[in-house]
């Protein structure tokens, strides 16, 4: 699994991570997401596949 | 010879009055007329108090999809945008929830550091204690009380008080002007006085933070004004929405949710018999999906042609997103009328989507997961102390709750 974010797009809502916190963490100044990890392990997939669906600004592009 | 009807204009003249009401004796219900129309499909026409026709748009995709549009504007001052309200004479300054990109990003990322998650959740520790005491003084004080006034409203108001730098002394100033802005019923004039004093309230307050900065949110824009970045007036425009929606919104969930439990009595037991924070996180969630408090929908207007369901909005159109009856869309929510805390609800629109998401969703899920997973533990006999009759609801005000919520225990 590879997983791409668009800083542009992100509206700093942070379900990202919740939905994942081993993936996705948030820029100190501004709360824009950032991707310590883009390639998850198989098992964090379903919950990657939910931050996509929940991030309101649909910042969050998945290819498994 | 005969006369033609254009349809699209017979639909318009046929179109229900917009906001609709709730049906008596169904208090956490969307309006009946609402489920009605988004059974008829996944566009309508209503009218609004000046007599204009926006599309409502029902349906829980179409929502998603258009609050995530790009060519859908939240601009108040487009032409077709469908307003709540008279414009205040003269006229007032928006904040940047009624603008669109570039601009609306601009300013809106000037202020989402202090609600990035982990900000949000090293306040949790505060607010828990804030929760706490509280609750030791409902417990001390007299009984019966009403629950709004004395846990509901401060627990919020505190909250934000303290993430703003705003003087919580100054509570009933602010609280009191608030409840005339949100309210749909009072005159312009009326309004534009209240928003007009906490401006001058919240300048004054900039004015203290741009001589002696201190470690909050309003020091931060005081920067920003220093800085140059950000006008004077721009930062209290800010300062006041962060204020009012900070304190309202919660406060109403707080008090519409119990009230709700109560009636739920289940329910209730639920997170009374539990401190799993999965359960509580869930049940905030699903609390937020059944009640959703903003029920005069999400404002828009199209700012191209967009085709939804086989009809097109045209450009200049006004659209009204009325998210209550999206997150009751049996196309996207099992049973979408019961009140069930064990489902997964994480993907309701309470707060909105897109770009203007609710910029202070997090602490809002943080507050109410502390005071749904202390309150009904702590007080394990919490009741209502009158008949859901005579409790009054807020049926005339952009946010959805209850006035008083007298309980005993």
């Amino acid at each position: 699994m590879k997983v791409t974010v668009n800083q542009d797009k992100c509206v700093a809502s942070g379900q990202c991570v919740v939905a994942a916190m081993e993936v996705f963490d948030q820029r100190d100044e501004d709360g824009i997401v950032v991707l310590p990890n883009a390639e998850p392990p198989a098992e964090q997939a379903d919950d990657v596949r939910h931050a996509a669906a929940v991030c309101p600004a649909l910042a969050i592009e998945v290819q498994d | 010879m005969t006369s033609t009807v254009n349809p699209v204009d017979e639909r318009a003249a046929r179109a229900p009055e917009f906001p609709m009401a709730r049906a008596a004796g169904c208090p956490f219900d969307p309006p009946p007329a609402l489920r009605d129309l988004q059974q008829e499909g996944p566009l309508a026409r209503v009218r609004l108090w000046d007599g204009s026709t926006p599309w409502l748009v029902t349906r829980y995709a179409d929502q998603r999809a258009l609050l995530g549009d790009p060519r859908v504007s939240a601009d108040i001052h487009r032409p077709g945008y469908p307003r709540q309200a008279p414009m205040p004479p003269g006229g007032t300054g928006v904040s940047f929830i009624l603008k669109d990109d570039p601009e609306h990003a601009r300013l809106r990322r000037m202020v989402t550091a202090p609600f990035a998650i982990k900000r949000v959740e090293a306040m949790r520790p505060g607010v828990q204690r804030i929760v706490d005491d509280l609750i030791d003084e409902l417990l001390a004080g007299p009984n019966p009380v009403d629950l709004v006034e004395a846990f509901a409203l401060p627990v919020p108001s505190l909250v934000i008080c303290q993430l703003l730098g705003v003087p919580y002394a100054d509570h009933d100033f602010f609280q009191d002007n608030s409840k005339v802005i949100i309210n749909r019923n009072v005159t312009p004039e009326q309004r534009s006085a209240a928003h007009g004093n906490l401006i001058e309230y919240l300048d004054g307050l900039m004015g203290e933070k741009i001589a002696h900065p201190v470690d909050d949110l309003l020091s931060g824009l005081a920067e920003r004004v220093t800085a140059g970045e950000l006008s004077r007036n721009e930062a209290a425009q800010m300062g006041v929405l962060l204020l009012i929606a900070g304190h309202e919104t919660t406060a109403n969930m707080i008090a519409l949710g119990t009230l709700a439990l109560f009636e739920h009595p289940g329910q209730l037991a639920l997170l009374r018999d539990t401190d799993d924070r999965r359960l509580i996180a869930s049940a905030v969630e699903e609390l937020l999906r059944y009640l959703h408090i903003t029920h005069s929908g999400r404002r828009r207007v199209a700012v191209e042609d967009i085709e939804v369901g086989g009809e097109v909005i045209r450009a200049g159109e006004g659209l009204i997103l009325a998210n209550d009856i999206a997150n009751r869309d049996p196309g996207m929510f099992a049973e979408p009328d019961r009140l069930d805390l064990r489902r997964d609800a994480r993907r309701h629109v309470a707060f909105g989507f897109g770009a203007h998401q609710c910029l202070g969703q997090p602490l809002a899920r943080m507050e109410l997961q502390v005071v749904y997973g202390t309150l009904y533990r702590r007080i394990p006999t919490l009741r209502p102390a009158t008949e859901l009759e005579r409790i009054p609801f807020k049926h005339d005000g952009s946010v959805y709750g209850v006035y008083e919520l007298p309980v005993t225990w």
